[in-house]
């Protein structure tokens, strides 16, 4: 590790500017790299700017690794969410963002001009903070994608993958008597499974979750989480949370950012029983954010 | 110290709720003067156009004869159709009122029956040549004073100078009514015929279809043409683009135009540069068109940009294109709206006359149209053309007109709104 690493830095809580803060974020502290060994998610140097220079992302680089639970905390409008959003390219939706830097996903280049972002969000899925069901009915909700990228041959087929999903997502039982009824009509944690279900019915490799239970009562989130722990057998999950807990139950690796800077990542345990930075130190403990 | 904050806002409670109470009396009010104008107008609407659905008939006993007519039963429909009607109908309408000698009192005495009549006459006979030589007995149309009188605008008791009911006449009117011969009924000609410069043979007819045929067509350019600039404008668009921006400006400013400059416009480009044919339907419809479309894409473009953002996120967070998720999830969403905005501009247009005055649309069309090229007139150019004509008879006609353009405009919109109730879904 760096020498940053070994000896924290003595962090001066500042009046807040972005600039007092930069100078004591050198570089990524901890175990951001995987060396090459199931690494899914390949980032380097990513920056992101929006309409007027303004740059919500300085040069983070990480690895993600297959079949992992990745969650990023921070402070609000410290860029998490923004990450987040580069590894799908739903940035490219917002009007004057401009991405640069290296993403790669099994090796290939996201931003390559041969990538499809179609493509790559049906490899890649999202979920959302606010549980956005289509108003249509929880069926058509979680047929959408496979109808959309052709992936049942019939009807038969695509039964299968509904129900699949939402067996995935743990809803089935209590929606299996009214699949027709509208999925708007469900509870927010109910709805925010049946998002998760139309997700995973298009069979992506990757789920990016961006604070999903943030609008959830302690029941549905508990719900979500143990979901999340079963998902991770065959997807790989990116999580943005607010709840340092939730990240330090569901996690095995943490990474914290800080105005738009990748401070530090490691395996869970360590970030919340060893932190090497001060400002993650700070986080965790509660001083700030 | 919380005494003090409870005393504080208690001491300002009254004066929250007089205000609240004001408001709401406020609102009262001007719901009630703007029901009362609309009462009042109705009424007035109404009590003088509700009359024009009938019309007052004369029962005459004609003589087919041979003779007068100048036909006979063998003889080819094209003779029939020219043979002397109108002989037939004076010599009916002097049996009357038999001995008439006075000049002028006998050219009164025929011109007791609507000019109409002989037309009647004709396809009855057109229609079985067998009737030729038999007496019948028809209805025909009176001329329109004589209906004014039977519906009550003339006072009987005015000097004789001062209405066009003399007394002689009155007297004749009088044994009519005696004998049983005159009576009101429901007025056929109304709804079947086009415009005519005699009143009691001016019907709707084409004025209806030539709106009817004008409007199917504005909505059949404006809709698609205004959704899809709209949807371009709002989801596809290049944002902080000069020339996106120049385009937002104009249509924005369009809205607020003249209608009449859009009838010079077309005037100008579709009659004059590509030679369309004038007062067509077509012509009408390309001009409204023009007229509507900022309306439609301005409230399109709101309707579009209420569509939660989460929704066309959810859409590519699965994979969908851009397309994908707007066809798929946001216009529908946005469909009531859309309507909304398509009704309103498709309201203001039926009411539209000042720029189809300019096409040609003024002009006066006896005939209905049978094609979006054939000349016509629409109901707001009618209802004008017939209020500024002298006749009393056409006062009541206009307010009829008036009913069928609200009727039209009611039944327009209804189904706007059904189709509306269709696609509205809550999320």
């Amino acid at each position: 590790m760096n020498t940053a690493a070994a000896t924290p830095q003595t962090h001066k809580p500042a009046a807040g500017g972005r600039e007092e803060f930069a100078h004591d974020i050198t570089g990524t502290v901890g175990r951001p790299f995987l060396e090459g060994k199931n690494t899914k998610f390949f980032c380097r140097g990513v920056n992101v700017f929006y309409t007027g220079d303004k740059q919500a992302i300085y040069d983070v680089s990480v690895d993600i690794g297959r079949n992992e639970v990745i969650a990023m905390i921070g402070p609000s409008g410290c860029g998490k969410s923004t990450f987040l959003r580069c590894l799908n390219r739903m940035n490219d939706t917002i009007a004057g963002c401009r991405v640069t830097g290296e993403i790669n996903l099994d090796g290939e280049d996201i931003h390559a001009k041969e990538q499809d972002p179609v493509l790559l969000r049906a490899r890649v899925g999202m979920v959302f903070q606010k549980p956005n069901p289509f108003p249509k009915s929880i069926y058509d909700n979680v047929a959408y994608g496979p109808r959309l990228h052709g992936l049942a041959a019939n009807r038969a087929e695509l039964d299968d993958i509904v129900e699949q999903s939402l067996t995935k997502a743990g809803l089935f039982k209590e929606v299996k008597d009214r699949l027709q009824t509208p999925g708007t009509g469900l509870s927010g944690g109910q709805q925010q499974r049946l998002c998760i279900a139309r997700t995973i019915a298009v069979s992506p490799e990757v789920i990016l979750m961006d604070e999903p239970t943030s609008a959830l009562d302690p029941i549905a989130t508990a719900t979500i989480e143990e979901l999340i722990d079963e998902l991770r057998q065959s997807f790989t999950i990116c999580i943005v949370t607010h709840s340092m807990q939730q990240a330090a139950r569901i996690s095995q690796r943490t990474a914290y950012f800080h105005l738009g800077k990748l401070v530090e990542v490691n395996d869970t345990k360590t970030v919340f029983t060893n932190p090497q930075h001060q400002l993650t130190e700070n986080y965790i403990t509660g001083r700030f954010g | 110290m919380s005494t003090t904050i409870t005393e504080k806002v208690r001491a300002g409670l009254s004066k929250r709720y007089a205000r609240e109470k004001r408001f709401r009396a406020y609102g009262l009010i001007s719901i009630s003067l703007s029901l009362m104008f609309l009462v009042l107008l109705m009424f007035n609407i109404f009590s003088k156009g509700l009359p024009a659905f009938t019309s007052t008939y004369i029962k005459l006993d004609v003589t087919l004869d041979a003779q007068t007519l100048g036909v006979t039963p063998a003889s080819t429909p094209e003779q029939l159709r020219v043979a002397n009607y109108s002989g037939v109908i004076q010599a009916g309408v002097q049996n009357l009122v038999p001995g008439v000698e006075d000049r002028k009192q006998k050219k009164a005495l025929k011109s007791l029956v609507s000019g109409d009549a002989q037309y009647d006459l004709q396809r009855m006979v057109v229609a079985d040549p067998k009737l030729i030589g038999s007496n019948q007995t028809v209805w025909v149309l009176a001329d329109d004073d004589i209906d004014m009188f039977q519906k009550g605008y003339v006072d009987r008791n005015a000097p004789e100078a001062d209405r066009r009911i003399k007394d002689f006449q009155l007297v004749w009117l009088d044994k009519l009514e005696a004998e049983n011969r005159i009576e009101r009924k429901f007025n056929t000609t109304f709804f079947t015929r086009g415009d005519s410069r005699e009143p009691e043979q001016a019907g709707i007819l084409s004025a209806l279809m030539g709106s009817v045929y004008t409007m199917s067509l504005t909505l059949l350019f404006a809709f698609p043409l205004g959704v899809m600039a709209a949807i371009y404008l709002e989801e596809f668009a290049p944002k902080n683009n000069f020339f996106v921006d120049f385009i937002e400006v104009n249509i924005n400013n369009l809205a607020a135009v003249p209608s009449i400059i859009f009838g010079l416009l077309g005037l100008a480009i579709f009659i004059q540069v590509f030679g369309m044919p004038r007062s067509s339907p077509l012509i009408g419809s390309f001009v409204l068109t023009l007229m509507i479309l900022p309306t439609i894409i301005i409230a399109s473009r709101a309707a579009l940009k209420s569509v939660p953002p989460s929704i066309r996120e959810a859409a590519l967070g699965v994979g969908a294109s851009k397309t994908q998720s707007v066809f798929h999830h946001v216009v529908p969403l946005a469909m009531p709206g859309i309507l909304t905005g398509t009704i309103i501009g498709m309201a203001h247009a039926v009411g539209e006359s000042a720029p189809l005055l300019m096409i040609g649309m003024v002009a006066f069309i006896v005939d209905v149209p049978h094609g979006i090229t054939d000349p016509a007139t629409i109901l707001p150019v009618q209802i004008y053309l017939w209020a500024d004509s002298p006749e009393r008879a056409f006062t009541e006609r206009t307010s009829a007109a008036i009913i069928i353009l609200l009727a039209f405009m009611i039944t327009m919109n209804l189904l706007a709104i059904v189709l509306r109730k269709q696609f509205e879904r809550r999320w």
